[in-house]
Parts: structure tokens; C-alpha cells; sequence
């Protein structure tokens, strides 16, 4: 067997209570092994205010404060500011929110927060709608996708428009790193976390996670799902260190992005038309992002 | 001790700083401006050791204190109107979680119409909200509230968040000459705060966790003894205030001159201080009247309520707030309070003073003379609007 670089030490523990194939919590099982003990989680109102398990189980190694669903930016800013007045400099502060607590309802928080510099890691784990709260479009629900509140009908009323870009609204923070990494790639993932250890000031990771449940798909597809939306150049792995862009993968073989939709029920619908948009859509944002590296790579 | 002649909001400002306050986390709002550019500038020279988070909204302000009181330090916070009732989702997160959170809100009128100036809706709208309230009524007690609120809300029988107001403008920016304290007198009376549980690497839980029905209910109960116990650690720490600091403004609900009185106003904020004043000149001429005046609206002072009723024959209620029920806030909650009680005393509602609105010498002793009649005519209308104008409310407002 290979050697892998991810730390053996589990600070998620069973117990926990997330559904078959969960992508979240990987995603949390992950940044845990990557950043250790020596961690405070705020959380807000999303699947994981739930999977860590209702009191008075708890399925966690790390404190964990539950939060309101918008203001995870805020409370992690309010724990920085604790521990710095008691003079604790070696506590990681992360944020832990859902796709819809980040891009929605929870953006001008975490707005908040980077413009003001503050000492903190926030995960954002993309599970591309509102979950918790039974499958509704957020603002990272991507083009065509079904939701309760996309529901296609008789109208072809699917999600509309592109999903929001998150890692880019972070760039414009000149936010010092900023990330996106993948459940079905671990190492990238433990590793990008950890390199956060490192930065003063706040750390963005936009975390890909799939929601078996929410995307119709039999839950042992989910890593599968998960490392085609990176070959499909779908969601790349890439990271921007003070403004300068490097990939972390380049796919050997890129994949349509028609295989990684027709595994999943949430596509299901989909016309020809929509997928070669779809198509066209993931080949610009790919070759944007090879410009951007080569852009900057004498920053 | 120093005497320093200084508005109500550098009183927030100074009572924040005396009480060593960790982590400020504030947004800037008309007419509570003054508190945070006070708190800038204290710890921009150095004068304040103090963690200040510029958030960008109230709700963020609120929700940062209550994660940095989570995670042990002691929090303060300041706003009004508007920046108050953004916070509400997170006022009853901050009492539910336990956090001793103190904040100086400035009470202001609620748009629409746009208004700036004292009106009571904005707190007495989170009367449900699991925050204690005090309303002062000088500057004077505005400084001396921030450290009593913190030594009650810190107390382990408590552990809630208190909020105390001061009235717009009347307070908050007028001047008086308030007694500051001496720092090493305030760092023996409030010890550094010392939470039973917190955000603690060595020692992980979870807080605020989900709980099923079998369980909710029993956490809103221990609030509830919670709230019990706050009453007696309140009259323990006005006691132990007044015997260290020489100044006692009241505890729960501040009698005065009500021993031998057939009528009683009760009033809150600034309007009780003109309310004495009445109360002075109609006693000089042997009229028996006093006024209680409401500095904790949450505790309730019920059972100070029932005791009162026992003595007066009449009872007036001024609320300078109007919450669309059967009469405004204080109306119906004094009401409450003396149904069950044994005597019950006439009541009347006033809803006075709303937007800025004076409220004057010469209103208050039109209250007190109907007040006086009423055990013969009886309370006439129950519910009454003091000083509209003439036509309103039937006539057109331009
Ligand atoms: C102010 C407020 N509005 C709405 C909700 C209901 N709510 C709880 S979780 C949630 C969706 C969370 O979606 P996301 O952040 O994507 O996390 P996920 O559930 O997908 O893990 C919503 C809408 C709430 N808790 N608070
Ligand atoms: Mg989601």
C-alpha cells in the first residue's frame, strides 16, 4: 500500500449522523485531520448543525459552537477577538458552513470578516442547494439543476444562470489564500488546509461535496461524482495565494461533462442544448483559469 | 474619584472601559455614534486593552459578542432603533446560550416615518427577547448600570444578557456631571468574569446544540429559575453597590415618595426624572402623590408591583411606546401583574412623548390632577393619547 501524507488521528468519531455518502462529512473529517486538536468549529444552521449529533451526543474531538444560519463570519470573528484578548495565538478558528450559509444568506458576515483581515479558516462545504431543509435552490445550485424549488414541471423550470463564484468574490477581497478542494482528493485537501496554518489573516476553501440524497445518486457514486466534476473541469483544483493563481490538477484526460450529469437524478431532464451550454460553460471557465496562472505566475 | 461633566453616551463609553470590557464588537447608528467613536478612541491611545471588532452590521456585532462570550470574554456592545431590532434573532440566541453580554442601547423612535429621537418601541419590542432591561434616568446611572449589569449577569445563578437604555438625545446627548469612579474601586467590585463552561481545546463540547422535545422544555426552564434568581442577586448587587460606591438609584422598581401616596405615576427614562419634579411641587402642596419609576422592565417587578397596589388607590401607567394591544407595553404587563393581586388599584394608560416628543412639566401635572379625580370620576378613557395635536387623530396629519 501507498504512503499517504493524511493524518491517522480521527477527531470525528461514529456517532455522528450524516446520511449515506455524505460529501459534508468527509469534508469535516478532513479539515479536522488537517488542522488537529488544537481547534474551535463554529457552525451555523446547515446539515452538520445536525450530523454532529443532538445533545447530548456529540460526535466531535474539537469544541463546536452552533450558530445562527447567518453569521458564521461574525462568530468567528468573535472568537479570534476572545482568544487574542487571553492572549491565545495557537487555536485555529474555522468557520464551517453550508453552500447557502456562504454564498446567501451568510455572505456579508464572511464579507465582513476577510475585508477585515481577520485571523480564521471558512470552509464553505458545497453541496450545491439547501439540504438541510429538504433540497431548495441556493445561489450555488448550478445551471439545470432540479431542486423542490427548481422543480422543472411542465415548464423546464430548472436552476437558471451559472452558480455563484465564490472563490473569485474572495479574490476580491485580496484575501491572502483561497482554495478550492474536493472530498475525492484527499491529500489535496489535508494538504491545503494545512498550508493555512501558515497564513496570517483569513483562508477560504470552497470544498466540493456531494449530497447523495440531494442529487439523486446511489451513495456509493459519491466519490466517483465527485472526482469526475474535477476531470470534467467542472470544479477545478486550484488555489490563489495573494492573488497568484496555481492549479493543483490538471485532468490527463478530460472527460464530457455529460458523463459526470448523467449519473445524477438532478440532470435528469436535461435537453441537448443545456448540456452543450453546460459544456461550453466548463471549457471558458477552464481555459480563463489556465490564462489566470499563466497571468500570474510572476506575482 | 473624578467628576467629569459628560453626555450619556460617554458614560456608556466610560462604564464600558471601567468594567474592562475584552471584546467590542459595535456598528455606528444615530444617536448612539458617539459610544463607539469613544470606544475608538480609548483603545487607539492605548487606554483600553480591548479586542474591538468593526462589524459591518448589528446583526454581526451581536453575533460576534455572543461567540467571544461563548469563548470566555467578557463582550459589550452598543446601538439603537434600527441596529436593535436587526439584532433580534441573535438577542435570543445570546440569551439562550448564556452569554452575560451587556449593551447600551439608546432608545429612538422606530421608522416609518423617520425619527431619531427618544421613543421607548425599539427595547420594549425585545421584551421577549430573555434580556434584562434597565431604563436610566441619568447619565449618572447610565455609567453605574453597566457595572452592576455585569456583575449580575455574570453571576453563576444568571449568567443573561442585559441591555440598558437611555433615552435619545435627552440622554445620550446632554451633558451632566457623572462621578467616575475609580478603576481599582471597580476591579474590586467585578471580578474578572469567570464562565462555568466554555469554548475550551482541552476540554471539547459542543454548545448550542440540537435537543429534541424531551429535553427543550427543561432548558427553557432553567432560564426561567434563571430569571428568579436574578431578582434577589439584583437587590444583592444595588446593596453592595451603594455600600461601595455611596449611590443607589433603585433596584427593580425605584419608588418614590409612594409610602403614603393615593396616586402613583409609573414612568421609565427621562420622563421619570421631570415626573419627580411634579411630584416635589404637588407634595409641597399636600397633595399625596409619588411615582414609580419602571428601571427594570425585565425581571418584571411584579411582586414590587402587587406590594405598591396595596397602598395607592390609583395607578398610572405612561408608556412612551405604543405596541398596538390593549394599551402599550407597561399598561398591559401592570395590569397582568395586579389581576391576581389582592388589591387592585384604578389604572390608567398614557401613551406619551412617542418620536422626541416633549414631555413636560406641565403634561405630567395633567396626568397627576386626573390621576387625583379619578377615585370619584372614575378612569374615563382608558387608554389615552397625551399632547396630539389638535384635529388628531380624526383630522389630517399634512
Ligand atoms: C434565518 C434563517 N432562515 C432560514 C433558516 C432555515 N435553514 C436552515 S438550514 C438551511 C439551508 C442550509 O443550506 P446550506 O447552507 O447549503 O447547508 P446544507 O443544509 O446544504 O448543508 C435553511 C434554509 C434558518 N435556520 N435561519
Ligand atoms: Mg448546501
Amino acid at each position: 500500500m501507498g504512503k499517504t501524507t493524511i493524518p491517522e488521528e480521527e477527531l470525528m468519531h461514529p456517532g455522528h449522523i450524516a446520511c449515506l455518502g455524505c460529501g459534508g462529512g468527509l469534508a469535516m473529517r478532513y479539515m479536522l485531520k488537517a488542522l488537529g486538536r488544537r481547534t474551535i468549529v463554529s457552525v451555523p444552521a446547515c446539515c452538520w448543525a445536525i450530523m454532529h449529533g443532538k445533545h447530548p451526543s456529540f460526535a466531535l474531538d474539537v469544541p463546536l459552537v452552533n450558530t445562527a444560519f447567518e453569521v458564521t463570519g461574525a462568530s468567528i470573528s468573535g472568537i479570534r477577538a476572545a482568544l487574542d484578548a487571553k492572549g491565545i495565538k495557537d487555536v485555529n478558528v474555522v468557520g464551517f458552513a453550508g453552500d447557502g450559509g456562504t454564498v446567501d444568506i451568510g455572505i456579508q458576515a464572511l464579507s465582513g470578516a476577510v475585508e477585515r483581515n481577520t485571523d480564521i479558516f471558512y470552509v464553505m462545504y458545497d453541496n450545491e442547494a439547501y439540504m438541510n431543509t429538504g433540497i431548495q435552490r441556493s445561489g450555488a445550485t448550478p445551471e439545470g439543476a432540479w431542486t423542490t424549488t427548481t422543480p422543472v414541471g411542465t415548464t423546464g423550470d430548472w436552476k437558471k444562470g451559472p452558480k455563484k463564484n465564490m472563490v473569485e468574490i474572495m479574490v476580491a477581497h485580496d484575501i491572502p489564500y483561497t482554495a478550492t478542494v474536493n472530498v475525492a482528493f484527499p491529500e489535496d485537501f489535508v494538504k491545503k488546509i494545512a498550508k493555512g496554518k501558515d497564513i496570517v489573516g483569513p483562508k477560504f476553501y470552497h470544498a466540493f461535496a456531494p449530497c447523495p440524497t440531494g442529487w439523486r445518486h446511489p451513495p456509493e457514486h459519491m466519490v466517483k461524482i465527485a472526482k469526475m466534476a474535477v476531470d470534467s473541469n467542472l470544479f477545478p483544483l486550484f488555489e490563489v495565494e495573494k492573488g497568484k493563481y496555481r492549479i493543483t490538477r490538471k485532468p490527463k484526460k478530460k472527460i464530457p461533462v455529460k458523463d459526470y450529469l448523467r449519473l445524477q437524478g438532478r440532470f435528469r431532464h436535461l435537453p441537448e442544448d443545456v448540456i452543450e451550454k453546460i459544456q461550453r460553460g466548463a471549457d471558458r471557465n477552464w481555459e480563463l483559469l489556465l490564462r489566470k496562472e499563466e497571468f500570474t505566475a510572476d506575482f | 474619584m473624578v467628576k467629569k461633566v459628560i453626555t450619556g453616551n460617554y458614560s456608556l463609553a466610560y462604564g464600558c472601559k471601567l468594567c474592562r470590557a475584552e471584546v467590542v464588537a459595535a456598528y455606528p447608528i444615530t444617536p448612539q455614534t458617539t459610544v463607539v467613536e469613544k470606544l475608538a478612541e480609548f483603545v487607539a491611545n492605548n487606554e483600553m486593552d480591548t479586542q474591538y471588532v468593526k462589524v459591518e452590521s448589528e446583526h454581526s456585532a451581536m453575533a460576534a459578542c455572543i461567540s467571544a462570550s461563548l469563548a470566555g470574554a467578557r463582550t459589550f456592545t452598543a446601538t439603537s432603533a434600527h441596529g436593535l431590532t436587526l439584532m433580534h434573532e441573535v438577542l435570543i440566541w445570546a440569551s439562550g446560550s448564556r452569554t452575560p453580554i451587556v449593551m447600551g442601547n439608546i432608545n429612538r423612535a422606530m421608522a416609518p416615518p423617520w425619527s431619531v429621537w427618544a421613543d421607548h418601541l425599539d427595547s420594549v419590542a425585545q421584551r421577549d427577547t430573555g434580556w434584562m432591561q434597565i431604563y436610566a434616568e441619568t447619565n449618572q446611572e447610565v455609567l453605574d448600570s453597566i457595572i452592576q449589569a455585569y456583575k449580575i449577569s455574570e453571576d453563576h445563578d444568571v449568567l443573561l444578557p442585559s441591555m440598558i437604555m437611555e433615552d435619545a438625545f435627552f440622554l445620550s446627548h446632554t451633558t451632566e456631571a457623572v462621578d467616575i469612579p475609580e478603576q481599582a474601586d471597580v476591579d474590586a467590585f467585578l471580578p474578572p468574569y469567570d464562565p462555568p463552561e466554555k469554548l475550551d481545546v482541552d476540554d471539547p463540547k459542543g454548545f448550542c446544540s440540537l435537543v429534541m422535545p424531551d429535553w427543550y422544555m427543561e432548558f427553557r426552564y432553567l432560564m426561567y429559575e434563571a430569571w428568579n434568581k436574578a431578582k434577589k442577586v439584583i437587590y444583592d448587587v444595588v446593596e453592595e453597590f451603594e455600600q461601595k460606591f455611596g449611590r443607589n438609584h433603585g433596584a427593580l422598581l425605584d419608588n418614590y415618595r409612594c409610602d403614603d401616596a393615593d396616586v402613583v405615576l409609573i414612568a421609565a427614562g427621562t420622563s421619570a426624572a421631570t415626573a419627580r419634579e411634579v411630584v416635589d411641587e404637588y407634595r409641597e402642596q399636600g397633595k399625596k402623590v409619588g411615582l414609580a419609576r419602571m428601571r427594570f422592565f425585565r425581571p418584571f417587578p411584579a411582586d414590587e408591583l402587587r406590594s405598591l397596589a396595596k397602598e395607592v388607590d390609583s395607578i398610572g401607567v405612561l408608556d412612551r411606546s405604543f405596541t398596538f394591544a390593549h394599551g402599550g407595553a407597561f399598561y398591559t404587563e401592570v395590569a397582568g401583574a395586579l389581576y391576581n393581586s389582592p388589591s387592585k388599584p384604578m389604572l390608567k394608560n398614557y401613551i406619551a412623548g412617542l418620536g422626541g416628543r416633549d414631555i413636560t412639566p406641565a403634561t405630567l401635572r395633567g396626568l397627576y390632577d386626573e390621576l387625583l379625580q379619578m377615585k370619584e370620576n372614575g378612569p374615563g378613557q382608558e387608554i389615552e393619547w397625551v399632547d396630539l395635536k389638535d384635529g388628531a387623530p380624526h383630522g389630517e396629519v399634512p
